[in-house]
């Protein structure tokens, strides 16, 4: 058996003997017998490292590894620069516990600092916090953040990605509130229907941009009805297509939430991913989680520490803004080592690679049968039609390639990076014309 | 130090990205006007900005770190190794199911082993967190009272000595807090308990061993007595670590549960995450689980979910992280570990009571609460300028000022992974500044001086909140 205790029998021994026990179950005098598990439990003998690994890699080889991967649908694959998990292995970082001691915390205190000035920049908001869990409970915690007594009804758009949907009903579900859908239309929100069904008792709208679909939403139009009707806007965005496209601050969006995997974070399954949320100067102190601010020490020092904790569960027990502790930290770290790595110019590339690639595999798609399903300007994620969907996907598959995500209606929901070179979207484009 | 920021310079940058070998099509959508400010920084300037940042930051690989309630163990090398597996760390959460087998594997092993030690029935990963396993439990008990149609069980007993996420977990559940005071011991009292339970009662949350490190030997009686009101138990597991292997609270009358893989199954917490905090239920509030769940037939959305509390399948490789932990350890090794946990925290609190006042002086768990109110008292020294002594020794401070029923309080968790020579040296510098705090009370308030920088001011921070770096031009 592995173990990581480094006393030995003996030593064990000697000291339960110097503050005077027998034996090391004493310890557990008090607990009522009752209460005391007896017998082994129901799990495997333990084993050395090199059995654990074996063991674990026999699992990880049970799963298909795909090198083309061509469907997004909430989770991107993307570059990740070297340096982004040299940085986040570094034990200080990795071994860490929240910066609550900020003399010996200033590592990680600077880098949330940073990492909330980055978001910010990117967003072109003005506040950040130091991250919750994933995008999906980020969109969830900024309807919280906009419900006010008498305006507590909460709008999604139903071109919101479903697993957000989900998250913020499920919330909803715990805190009473009305959660109303905004049908959609062509792909993208119905203006017309959102006009009609906002009234004094919406909270918020939530929409997503680029949506669920790709489509990129009229979001100038959107913001102005949502501000007429006095209610706030939470945009949920993908902060790659933030390197190109207009920005939630230049919309007018109250909150600007979303997910950071894009940024640095491998695929993993769906997590640990990263929700990022920012906003303006007139709604920071409504965001929920830890937030980093500058101060100063007595020599004039500057230094940072954990700000505006009144907000919080440790000190506001059941009056907190939100029941946050824990926080996705490590990835925000990676992020903002992403950012560092590809810079102002890079993330500008990056998004112009994502979009360029998914018009050149769109437009060969096209030529092939697999007709765009909404005629409209998207980013790097497009819905076709596909004669059979299923057939078109497996026949992928046994070239090694993840093809898009399959919709109802045999719609295949696409996604490009700038993982995807010209020969492999010429070889998908290939098997489309073979096939569909 | 500066920022990195402030080490950008125009032009600079890496060459990540090769040219793009399609024509450039931009969309028909407006394109943002304002440039961001990221860095533009050499690669060797970003690593030797984040290892001088890794300086001024202290892990538990940089020495202990008894930070009581936090379970600050020894990370496994293993479990990081088998997590950064590509098999793992590629494959995409949509992927079609035939093709995720073994990411299925690791989750349905981790929940059955899971299940096994707290003697629930079934566990969903999508908490990412302790806080969001809570709510997450508290969210089930609504929604099976719900079911019941007990439109009218809306309280949550919550004792005092809880983690502050307890109320604020139960609040953002839609139930309204009833808080009951502890008595003497530190126990929940059991006739304030009585009083506060009624028909309106939806359930209690418990943590246990509580937050001054001991076990609730009522504990039988208080989940009688919960259920003989139509209420159900959450059992807050963040303390399991004192008693994995030897009680399992599936077996003294809870109903759900969450844990917190990130300090019991030793995952890294990452300067605040990410952590794992997996619910776990008996089989009647299984229907009511959230996200999609593996089964023998495949996936499967339980019958009355509760929907979603994050996107896919929580954070699948801290859980991968908790698996090698558990193969590692095995079935010897979870009570061993708890064992060991308690006996270094009864061994240190053993080698401190003579010179410091132990809040409750008997049998511990695997922590235990120091109150410095009397020191206070007689010099001015406050749990805070002990804790900044102690940095000034290269050694984590205790948490200071938790559990709040304690005064000055300094809660200790040594943690299993300990050897006896860390404990004897963390005594030694324990002993020492408690001498110096009595013989020069006044400078402990300078402490630390050894730090990067020295005490700050929070009140400044709070008042005039500076939260992002603000760019010259």
């Amino acid at each position: 058996m592995g173990t990581f205790i480094p006393n030995t029998r003996e030593e064990q021994k000697s000291m339960l003997a110097e503050i005077g026990y027998s034996n090391l179950e004493e310890l557990f005098k008090d607990i009522p017998s009752e209460c005391i598990f007896k017998g082994e439990l129901n799990i495997p003998k333990g084993k050395s490292e090199l059995e654990v690994v074996r063991e674990i890699e026999k699992i990880a080889d049970k799963n298909k590894l795909y090198k083309k991967i061509f469907r997004g649908a909430g989770a991107y694959y993307h570059y990740i620069p070297a340096i982004v998990d040299t940085v986040s292995n570094k034990e200080e970082f990795l071994t860490s516990y929240t910066p609550y001691q900020a003399e010996i915390s200033q590592g990680i205190l600077q880098s949330i600092f940073e990492y909330q000035t980055m978001m910010c920049e990117l967003t072109g908001m003005e506040t950040s916090n130091a991250s919750v869990y994933d995008g999906c409970s980020a969109a969830a915690e900024a309807c919280t953040m906009c419900r006010e007594r008498k305006r507590a009804k909460i709008y999604i758009s139903e071109t919101v990605d479903p697993r957000t949907v989900k998250t913020i009903c499920t919330y909803n579900f715990g805190s009473g509130a009305e959660t109303i859908m905004i049908p959609k239309v062509n792909g993208e929100t119905d203006i017309n229907k959102l006009k009609e069904m906002l009234d004094d008792e919406s909270a918020c709208l939530v929409i997503q941009q680029p949506n669920y679909f790709g489509v990129l939403e009229d979001v100038d139009k959107i913001s102005t009805i949502v501000h007429e009707a006095g209610a706030k806007l939470i945009m949920s965005c993908n902060p790659i297509s933030l390197g190109l496209l207009k920005t939630p601050e230049e919309y007018g969006v109250d909150i600007a939430v979303g997910d950071g995997q894009p940024l640095g974070l491998g695929l993993a399954y769906g997590g640990p991913y990263l929700g990022f949320m920012t906003t303006t100067k007139k709604m920071f102190r409504k965001l929920p989680g830890r937030i980093v601010g500058e101060t100063f020490d007595k020599k004039g020092e500057r230094g940072f520490v954990l700000t505006l904790q009144a907000r919080e569960q440790h000190i506001r027990r059941e009056k907190a803004s939100s029941n946050i502790c824990s926080n996705q930290a490590l990835c925000a770290l990676k992020v903002a080592v992403y950012l560092a790595a590809v810079g102002q110019k890079g993330i500008n590339e990056v998004a112009v690679q994502c979009t360029s690639k998914a018009h050149y595999l769109q437009k060969g798609l096209g030529e092939v049968g697999l007709k765009l399903e909404y005629d409209k300007p998207f980013f790097h994620e497009f819905v076709t039609t596909s004669s059979d969907s299923n057939k078109l996907l497996k026949a992928l598959d046994k070239k090694g390639i993840l093809g898009g995500l399959p919709l109802e209606d045999n719609r295949i929901l696409w996604c490009t990076t700038e993982m995807a070179t010209k020969e492999d979207m010429d070889e998908l484009i290939a098997v489309a014309k073979e096939v569909n | 130090m500066k920022l990195i920021f402030e080490k950008s310079y125009e032009g600079r940058g890496n060459q990540i990205f090769p040219e793009s070998d399609v024509e450039v099509v931009l969309p028909e959508s407006p394109l943002r006007a304002k440039k961001s400010h990221l860095p533009e920084i050499s690669e060797n300037e970003i690593g030797r900005h984040y290892t001088a940042l890794a300086k001024r930051a202290y892990g538990v690989s940089s020495g202990f770190y008894p930070l009581g309630s936090c379970t600050m163990k020894h990370n496994p090398k293993v479990s990081e190794k088998v997590a950064s597996n590509p098999k793992f760390v590629n494959i995409h959460p949509l992927q079609p199911i035939e093709t995720t087998e073994g990411c299925r594997e690791v989750l349905k092993r981790t929940e059955e082993y899971l299940c096994e030690i707290t003697g629930m029935d079934a566990m969903t990963f999508q908490p990412a967190a302790g806080a969001h396993g809570e709510f997450t439990g508290m969210l089930l008990i609504k929604a099976y009272h719900e079911k019941k149609g007990h439109h009218n069980r809306t309280e949550i007993i919550v004792p005092d000595s809880a983690h502050g996420t307890n109320p604020a977990s139960s609040v953002m559940a839609g139930f309204e807090i009833v808080n009951i005071k502890s008595d003497e011991n530190g126990m929940v009292d059991l006739k304030e308990l009585k009083e506060h339970l009624s028909e309106k009662t939806a359930g209690l949350m418990l943590t246990n061993p509580n937050t001054v490190g001991l076990f609730d030997n009522n504990i039988l009686k208080i989940t009688e007595m919960v259920h003989d009101v139509g209420g159900l138990c959450y059992y807050d597991g963040a303390n399991l670590n004192a008693v994995m292997g030897v009680v399992r609270p599936g077996d003294v009358g809870f109903d759900v549960t969450h844990l917190n893989i990130h300090k019991t199954f030793s995952t890294p917490h990452g300067g605040g995450g990410p952590g794992s905090g997996p619910c776990g239920c008996k089989e009647f509030l299984k229907p009511f689980l959230p996200g999609i769940r593996e089964t023998d037939h495949g996936y499967t959305t339980e019958i009355d979910t509760i929907g979603n509390v994050t996107g896919y399948y929580g954070n699948f490789l801290v859980v991968v992280k908790a698996l090698a932990y558990l193969l590692t350890i095995g079935s010897e090794g979870v009570p061993m570990a708890a064992k060991n946990a308690v006996l270094n925290a009864n061994y240190m609190m053993y080698k401190l009571k003579d010179i410091y006042d132990v809040a409750y002086d008997r049998t511990c768990m695997h922590e235990f609460v120091l109150t410095l109110e009397k020191l206070k008292e007689e010099t001015g020294v406050s749990a805070l300028d002990m804790s900044k002594m102690l940095l000034d020794y290269g050694m984590h401070p205790p948490t200071m000022y938790f559990p709040n029923i304690v005064h000055e309080a300094l809660m200790i968790e040594p943690t299993e992974t300990e050897s006896k020579e860390v404990l004897d040296d963390a005594i030694l510098i324990f002993r020492k500044i408690y001498e110096d705090a009595v013989a020069n009370p006044d400078k402990t308030h300078e402490a630390p001086n050894s730090t990067p920088v020295g005490r700050l001011d929070e009140v400044q921070a709070a008042r005039k909140p500076v939260l992002r770096y603000e760019f010259k031009s």
